[in-house]
């Protein structure tokens, strides 16, 4: 019973999982805004910086991997990839968030050595959505990490947890 | 059950150590190698800033890594991954005998992968960084820097591929870890259980 318990554990997270980066691909890819001064009219969208790019094709990934994985039967042998494969995943979702926040961080507050100035003062509510996005991938990063170890326990023989 | 006998003997006998040994060897050198190259990476130059009537006005410009927090944060993360590789070595060379005891191994292997993510972040950030400082970025008006700052750029690409290699050897000193992990724990409950069911 214990176990059909941590099963069903086990797939509402991957679907929390899925969500998440379902949520972060879909805020970024909506982000779109346009604000006009003085007759020169600037659109800010998420194609703009390739940060923000590769952001949206991590989080794609991602979630066609987890809603894969969703339908894996339990006695497949495929369980030992998946641990490497989520490790994996991570990997790709901390480097996507970092990069985009990297970038972010640049629009938001300008670099003054660079002579690179904030752009976030034009485009609040583009800011705003790639804030959202972020945040939406960091809880998708934060679940695929409990995924990992839960993936890592299941693997490698519980044995070895019980051993003193 | 000889295979066993040298399992339960400690390590630095099997192939799996010594793999696992030499990739920790490069790993640990690549990260620190990127650390080392981007934290002394500083450019100074005197540009003619302006032109007042025939006088042009020098300033003179530094570029350096702390100006930007995406490379401090690369700095700072490959120092500690670098690190935590020579901790990793050390403890595997000095002390063979306690190599299955507990829980060394299971904690061994996840402090690998959450290295491999930190490195991974790091060496992503800062590569998006220096794309803009290479090309710009026309629809925020943001200038290139590289074409008045080309030797950091180029150091800073040094320590970029550094960095990359990093990430891939830690993740393959990762799966390296996670599979020592599931030969060790299989072994021990395949052996525990024939002691068992033979009294």
């Amino acid at each position: 019973m214990a176990k059909l318990t941590k099963r069903i554990g086990a797939l509402v997270l991957r679907l929390a999982a899925f969500g998440a980066a379902l949520a972060a691909l879909i805020v970024m890819v909506t982000s779109r805004e346009r604000a006009s001064f003085f007759a020169v009219s600037l659109e800010a969208k998420y194609t703009d910086m390739a940060a923000f790019k590769y952001f949206v094709i991590a989080n794609a990934v991602v979630s066609v991997y987890s809603f894969l994985v969703l339908f894996l039967p339990k006695e497949s042998l495929l369980w030992k990839f998946v641990v490497v494969l989520d490790l994996l995943m991570t990997m790709l979702l901390t480097s996507s968030i970092s990069a985009a926040l990297a970038v972010a961080q640049v629009g938001k507050k300008g670099n003054a050595n660079a002579g690179w100035l904030p752009i976030c003062g034009q485009v609040p509510k583009f800011c705003d959505q790639v804030t959202g996005a972020l945040i939406a991938g960091f809880v998708a990063l934060v679940l695929y990490v409990l995924l990992l170890l839960y993936s890592l326990h299941s693997v490698v023989d519980p044995f070895l947890l019980q051993k003193s | 059950m000889p295979r066993e006998k040298i399992l339960f003997a400690g390590g630095g006998t099997t192939k799996s150590w010594k793999v696992l040994l030499a990739l920790r060897i490069l790993a640990f050198i690549a990260t620190l190698a990127a650390a080392i190259v981007m934290g002394l990476n500083k450019e100074t130059k005197t540009l003619v800033v302006a032109t007042i009537g025939t006088v042009p006005i020098k300033a003179t410009l530094t570029a350096k890594f702390q100006d930007t927090p995406a490379f401090v944060f690369f700095v700072i993360a490959n120092a500690m991954v670098s690190f935590h590789n020579l901790l990793m070595i050390a403890l595997q060379i000095f002390s063979r005998k306690l190599e299955y005891k507990g829980f060394r191994l299971l904690s061994v292997a996840i402090l690998d992968m959450l290295n491999a993510t930190l490195v991974s972040a790091a060496a992503n950030a800062a590569v998006f960084i220096a794309e803009l400082g290479k090309n710009g970025n026309k629809h925020a008006k943001w200038n290139k820097v590289c074409d008045r700052f080309s030797i950091y750029c180029d150091h800073g690409r040094g320590a970029l591929i550094a960095a990359f290699s990093g990430v891939i050897l830690m993740l393959l000193v990762s799966a390296v870890s996670i599979s020592r992990l599931s030969i060790y724990s299989n072994k021990s409950s395949t052996s525990t259980a024939a002691a068992v069911a033979s009294p």
